[in-house]
């Protein structure tokens, strides 16, 4: 097991909400201005431990290679999540993903509509369920950690 | 339908032509549609459209089957669509054309008929370069029989390794399945010596036409393969069909791949005898209107004229390959001598993904990731490849914004 500091000390979902991307996005004019953001949060996802990319840890996406990863806290009941991609939207859209779920309760966590806030952000076409890039089998696996932690 | 005269080799007008592509004028993400995605699917024309429509507004009933006028109409145009393949790809009969649902489905039927001339140890010799769909069928019929399956190697600059082919090809060999054409590289083959070769050491040979056909016009006669499968939808017509060619005598000796419908002679209980060819292998209602609609894309190409089409893509490949010389950090994958106009490359410090997502908001369509070609990735290191293949009625001014668009990708992340 890794040391539980790498999961829990990250700003994504912590420091960063959702709303603060909300905000930013009502300042960001066009597409260039967006997707350098998007690259910015890509650049925030906090490193991912090599010992967990592993078969169990890899999401299935036809383009990107993504892996999540999970530490439930004991004491908080808090989950926290690391998520890595070797794209670098995939990686902003990961950075966005964090912040929605990051540290919650498993319970906190299945109640956000993750579909809902890409649609807000003008990005649901890429967690569409047409788009092979990942992102849809990513929110999947991390409701499922969720789900089963209940 | 536009009129060029085949002897206009220089002179394809290619904004008229743009004018039979309907889909092409529009925009995507605010900007005008570059779609450069054509070895996945090519756009339809016009005469495409215009000849399902009218069947199904005609002449639509089932064929082969009607005691009434719509049926004796519908079998006609149907089986003047196979004469239509038969002609373009030079056949001996429309006896050896059999429609399929596509190149994937026409392997499949083969490598299915050919299970039972295979024992164990014989030898399947396909190529590191080919697609997953002239790989998996042999591989699921290598299991069956005992077979094994055989690669022959690739050089750096994606061409086949002759000296590798030669090594490998023995008495054990009985299947060859090659691409004519690589949908990854662009990589053409030398299939017409490879097939010699082959039918010298006794193998079948199945040639995988799919990313050839867009191009060039294949005379199976002179290839002098046992078989040779394509698409209907890359060669400019609908999804849903496909041809399988295959000599006439093998094809007698192969069992059916579907049964049902159409494909029988005489149905009892105790035993069923199987329809004459091509129907033995065309178990059910087929695709009627498709083969209406590939048949006029053949028809459409054959208007243009093939050698105004080859001259208007040498046109685009120059300006394609001038700027990619000069664009920095750009690699290409596969650099063969002989190439189809499609351009696979990595930009460094760029995943293809996010080439193919950023080219997407400046309205430019390819395809990004692994091509259905999982092992020739591995042979390139590289985890996938963006993918910019073009067609005739591609503009030098779309090349020039392919790599304008490129440009500004490089900028974003370079900040």
């Amino acid at each position: 097991m890794t040391d539980s500091a790498a999961f829990t000390q990250n700003e994504l979902g912590t420091q960063i909400s959702i709303d603060d991307v909300f905000e930013a996005f009502e300042f960001l004019g066009d597409w260039e201005e967006r997707y350098a953001y998007i690259i910015d949060l890509g650049r925030k996802l906090p490193a991912f431990p090599d010992d967990q990319k592993t078969d169990t840890n890899y999401v299935h996406g036809c383009q990107s290679q993504v892996w999540v990863t999970d530490f439930l806290d004991p004491s908080s009941g808090k989950l926290y999540l690391l998520i890595d991609s070797d794209a670098m939207i995939v990686r902003g859209l990961a950075a966005i993903i964090m912040i929605a779920l990051n540290a919650r309760t498993p319970n906190d966590l299945l109640t956000v509509d993750v579909d809902a806030l890409f649609q807000k952000l003008d990005l649901f076409r890429h967690i569409s369920p047409t788009r092979g890039n990942g992102l849809r089998a990513m929110v999947s696996k991390i409701r499922d950690i969720a789900a089963h932690a209940v | 339908m536009t009129q060029v005269a085949p002897e206009a080799v220089t002179g394809l007008d290619v904004e008229q032509v743009r004018q039979d592509f309907p889909i092409l004028s529009q925009t995507v993400n605010g900007n005008p549609l570059v779609y450069l995605d054509n070895a996945a699917s090519a756009q339809k024309p016009r005469a495409v459209l215009d000849a399902m429509t009218r069947y199904y507004e005609t002449s639509h009933a089932n064929v082969h089957r009607g005691a009434h006028t719509l049926g004796d109409r519908a079998t006609a145009a149907f089986e003047g669509a196979r004469e239509t393949v038969r002609r373009f790809i030079n056949a001996a009969s429309t006896r050896e054309v059999i429609w399929t649902r596509g190149t994937t489905e026409a392997i499949n039927v083969v490598a299915n008929g050919l299970a039972p001339e295979l024992k164990p140890g014989d030898e399947i010799l396909v190529s590191h370069m080919e697609h997953h769909a002239n790989i998996v069928p042999w591989q699921m019929i290598a299991e069956r029989t005992g077979a094994v399956l055989k690669v022959i190697a690739i050089n750096d600059a994606g061409e086949l390794d002759l000296d590798s082919f030669e090594q490998q090809l023995g008495e054990r060999t009985r299947v060859l399945a090659v691409g004519h054409v690589s949908n990854v590289l662009g990589t053409i083959n030398p299939i017409k010596n490879l097939i010699s070769r082959a039918k010298a050491a006794g193998a079948f040979t199945l040639i995988d036409g799919a990313q050839a056909t867009p191009h060039m016009q294949p005379d199976v006669q002179d290839l002098d393969c046992d078989f040779y499968v394509f698409s209907s939808h890359k060669l400019f017509g609908p999804t849903g069909i496909g041809v399988l060619y295959g000599r006439e005598q093998l094809l007698e000796r192969m069992p059916p791949f579907q049964g049902g419908g159409e494909m029988i002679e005489q149905v009892t209980f105790e035993k069923t005898t199987w329809n004459q060819l091509p129907y033995k292998f065309e178990a059910g209602t087929p695709a009627i209107a498709e083969a209406i609609g590939l048949a006029a894309a053949i028809d459409y190409l054959d208007a243009l004229g093939r050698p105004a089409i080859a001259a208007a893509e040498e046109k685009l490949w120059q300006s394609v390959m001038q700027h990619a010389a000069d664009f920095p950090g750009l690699r290409l994958i596969g650099t063969a001598r002989d190439k189809v106009p499609v351009l696979s490359f990595a930009i460094d410090g760029l995943h293809p993904s996010d080439i193919g997502t950023l080219l997407d908001q400046q309205g430019i369509a390819i395809r990004t990731g692994h091509h259905c070609a999982m092992p020739l990735m591995e042979r390139f290191q590289v985890p996938g490849t963006a993918r910019a293949s073009f067609a005739f009625y591609n503009t030098l001014d779309e090349v020039d914004r392919l790599f304008a668009a490129l440009q500004k990708i490089q900028r974003l992340f370079a900040n």
